[in-house]
């Protein structure tokens, strides 16, 4: 029983990483891969460990397979935006194909600053000096 | 067919083919960006490899090195877009 389990899961995870592995050669663009590649392989690793958890089947290793998992899942997220961000303020390029970019004229140039036009980010600078 | 077989000829390949695939990303990436996205996708199958290969070789210890794998990942994501930010201010 617990074979077929193994199996299964370390199968799907397999196949959820060749798939991140396929879209980030595949993507035309540096923002789609990244959107690919962090949910698909969180996904599949997840599944890997999971099925070595249930192989080794003691309690120590499984908490162990579960702080990775825990630890994996609360820092893709937090890496992905951090690349995203700084790559969208070192002007790589959108996709030539996307439809709209809702970013453009809200970051401040010099400051990286973030607000619904850039006339108010000065503004915003100003009353800080003043005060 | 045992689920040792089944590791070893199956699932190990797939996942080398996939790291493969990863690594041409990381050579002909345009942008220093993209080359900081395939390495954080490197580790993480490396962390998936890591994993099968302790159940193949039946030892746990392995996956202390997956835990120190994925702090080394999100580590080197943080310091790269960290100053890749830092360079686009100061130019």
């Amino acid at each position: 029983m617990n074979d077929y389990l193994i199996i299964i899961l370390s199968a799907l995870g397999a196949i959820f990483i060749l798939l991140a592995a396929i879209g980030i050669i595949r993507m035309p663009d540096l923002y789609l891969r990244i959107s690919v590649t962090t949910k698909a392989a969180t996904l599949g690793v997840g599944l890997l460990l999971i099925s070595a958890a249930i192989y080794f089947n003691e309690i120590g290793i499984t908490s162990r397979v579960l702080a990775i998992i825990t630890f994996i899942l609360l820092t893709a997220p937090v890496g992905a935006h951090m690349i995203g961000r700084a790559s969208y303020f070192s002007g790589v390029k959108l996709w030539s194909k996307s439809k709209e970019d809702d970013l453009k004229g809200k970051y401040h140039p010099k400051t990286h600053g973030l607000a619904s036009g850039i006339d108010e980010i000065e503004e915003k600078n100003e009353s800080k000096k003043s005060i | 067919m045992s689920v040792y077989d089944f590791l070893y000829y199956i699932i190990l390949p797939v996942l080398a083919i996939s790291n493969l695939l990863i690594f041409i990303r990381f050579l002909i990436g345009p942008t220093l960006s993209d080359r900081v996205v395939a390495l954080d996708l490197l580790l993480t199958t490396g962390i998936g490899i890591i994993t099968i290969y302790s159940i193949y070789t039946d030892q746990p210890a392995f996956l202390d090195i997956a835990m120190i794998m994925a702090l080394i990942a999100f580590l080197s994501t943080v310091a790269f877009s960290y100053y890749l930010d830092k360079r686009e201010k100061n130019e």
